[in-house]
């Protein structure tokens, strides 16, 4: 289902089978291009396979942006020991809802993208990890799975290759943890979701101590148009060493917020002009999340810049996961410093102290300064709290909780100092539905 | 312990798609499929589940502890989550949960006396584009207003 309006500016790669009608089955798949691909893809060697990746500069879109043709060419092709596909369709960075569309609406362009991967490291099993919550999507994709063994798609010597491959739905049962991808072998095989030391990384030593090639479900979308059409055209789309196009998970106060496909290098004030339809009610803008919440934010004046990985990076911040989410001027940002921080002390495993006890600590500070009771000298301890914690916790969850913190703290110092002295929250009179 | 022959055919097959000697994996999937059907994770599920997957039940405790999904006592028929985190919260959510709380006159992960609604306060669900967000079971609802929540409340106690 499509549960906003496509807008004529998108550049429609990965969702332009969306909107037609049955666009799930296979039927619709194969007329539209389907497995074609693979198809090509079979006839490549492997090496071929990956330089083509490598051309495309795709890079993960689950967040770190690690580029994914190097990531494939990690996986040692000729290990003895299995080696399997792993699909994280964990989605659950808040601001994010875009692999659930890709599931829902084209479940057949993941299987394909995991079908060349899997040909390209020679792996002969798949599993995707979906989030319990999307339990449709679950379903989507098992009814996609059968359709694809039952036409040949999948299975034993696929389409006459005399390659064979099996894909299996893995239900998540609720943590966010889980989409750490180490974390997220640890669940599939059966435990909680802890992350692992690295390295070894999954893709010498992943699921089950076998090499394992993990990607994001919409990184594994974009691999049949940059096989079918050639890596060169999908770089040529983004900006360079920044790649193709990428789903905007367009959030918050805009007029017409929605999942839009956009190339790399896009401008964010762009995005909310063109596609978000500008800010809500003509209200100013404040801030914006501009890749899911672990992101340091964006204040008004910084918005004018390309979106893409190493233009956001040079302002110090992330194009993570596409969540975008935009803030008007009626936000207390103290009370969104909170609400992320109550997110990552909930979400955290436990595993590791700084990131145990930190989000944990964090939380009960900016609270209790939300609530009054914030004293002049919380203000660098929230600082400097954040600051312990990142780069010294066994996974990026403990970054992903300082970073927005940290940004947050610098940027709007002011409004944390408004809410100094016992003085009530001052964005509360904002009223319903402008700050809750 | 035995399940409809539905659920029995998918744990199965469940049991087989993972390599061989790794039944393990199995435990998660098993667990919150199982717990759809029977309600939720009592000792004997526990057992069977861990008996099934060739683990101790202590192994399957520990994974219990851990996903917030699963549920070691029986929630409502309705389990109403709504979501306050940031792209929800900014949008309202807040006021939304509130209002359920008021409404079905229970507080986060409590149950209504007649077992029909259960409430919780949940994270990102993945409708941010869409908010604010409402998950009751395993199906969502979009844009969700305090019109539209009362009315979807008041259809589900119709619908019982």
């Amino acid at each position: 289902m499509i549960y906003n309006e496509p807008n004529p500016l998108e550049t429609k790669i990965l969702t332009k089978r969306f909107g037609l009608a049955n666009s799930a089955a296979i039927d619709t798949y194969l007329a539209n291009d389907g497995y074609q691909a693979f198809l090509k893809a079979s006839k490549m060697t492997p090496t071929q396979i990956i330089d083509e990746v490598k051309a495309s500069a795709l890079r993960g879109r689950g967040g770190a942006g690690f580029p994914t043709g190097m990531k494939w060419s990690f996986v040692p092709r000729t290990s003895p020991k299995p080696k399997y596909i792993i699909v994280n369709a964990d989605e659950s960075e808040p601001g994010t809802c875009k692999d659930r569309l890709l599931m829902e609406n084209d479940p057949h362009s993941l299987i394909e993208g995991m079908l060349i991967g899997a040909f390209a490291v020679d792996s002969h099993k798949g599993y995707i990890y979906i989030r319990g919550e999307y339990r449709y999507q679950i379903d989507c994709m098992d009814r996609a799975i059968a359709e694809a063994y039952a036409r040949g798609y999948l299975g034993k010597n696929i389409q006459g290759t005399g390659f064979d491959f099996d894909i299996y739905t893995h239900s998540g049962a609720g943590a966010y943890e889980c989409g750490e991808e180490t974390a997220l072998l640890d669940s599939i095989e059966g435990k909680r979701g802890i992350p692992r030391l690295k390295p070894p990384f999954p893709a010498v030593s992943g699921a089950w101590q076998s090499p394992t090639l993990l990607n994001n479900v919409e990184t594994f979308c974009a691999v049949p148009p940059i096989i079918r059409d050639g890596g060169a055209a999908f770089a040529a789309l983004g900006t360079p060493k920044n790649g193709g196009t990428r789903l905007l998970c367009l959030s918050g106060h805009v007029n017409k917020p929605g999942v839009y496909e956009i190339p790399l290098g896009y401008n964010m004030l762009k995005c909310i002009d063109e596609f978000g339809g500008g800010m809500r009610g003509g209200k100013k803008l404040k801030a914006v999340v501009p890749g899911g919440s672990s992101c340091p934010l964006l204040k008004a004046d910084e918005c004018d810049i390309a979106m893409d990985y190493d233009t956001l990076a040079k302002a110090k911040s992330m194009l993570g996961s596409g969540g975008m989410v935009v803030l008007d001027e009626d936000t207390c940002m103290v009370k969104f410093a909170l609400r992320i921080m109550r997110f990552y002390a909930h979400e955290s495993c436990g595993w590791c102290i700084p990131c145990r006890e930190g989000t944990t600590w964090l939380r009960k500070l900016l609270q209790r300064f939300h609530d009054g009771g914030g004293l002049k000298s919380d203000i660098p301890l929230i600082g400097e709290l954040s600051q312990n914690m990142l780069g010294r916790t066994f996974c990026a969850l403990g970054d992903a909780a300082a970073m927005p913190t940290i940004s947050i703290v610098e940027k709007f110092r002011d409004e944390f100092e408004a809410h100094l002295d016992g003085k009530p929250c001052p964005y509360e009179h904002a009223g319903k539905f402008a700050m809750a | 312990m035995t399940f409809s022959p539905e659920l029995e055919v998918k744990f199965s097959k469940m049991l087989e798609c993972y390599p061989a000697g790794r039944t393990r994996s199995a435990v998660v999937p098993m667990l919150i499929f199982a717990q759809d059907e029977v309600g939720h994770i009592s000792r004997e599920l526990v057992e069977e589940v861990a008996k099934r997957c060739k683990v101790t039940p202590l192994q399957v405790d520990e994974v219990v502890g851990y996903y917030s999904m699963l549920h070691t006592r029986p929630m409502g028929k309705f389990h109403v989550q709504v979501c306050t985190n940031i792209s929800c919260l900014i949008l309202g959510a807040e006021d939304l949960y509130e209002q359920a709380k008021e409404k079905l006159g229970i507080g986060n992960k409590e149950v209504t006396a007649d077992g029909i609604f259960s409430l919780e306060e949940v994270e990102c669900m993945g409708a941010c584009s869409w908010a604010p967000a409402v998950q009751v079971n395993y199906d969502f609802h979009h844009n969700v207003t305090p019109e539209k929540f009362d009315r979807l409340l008041t259809e589900l106690r119709k619908a019982n």
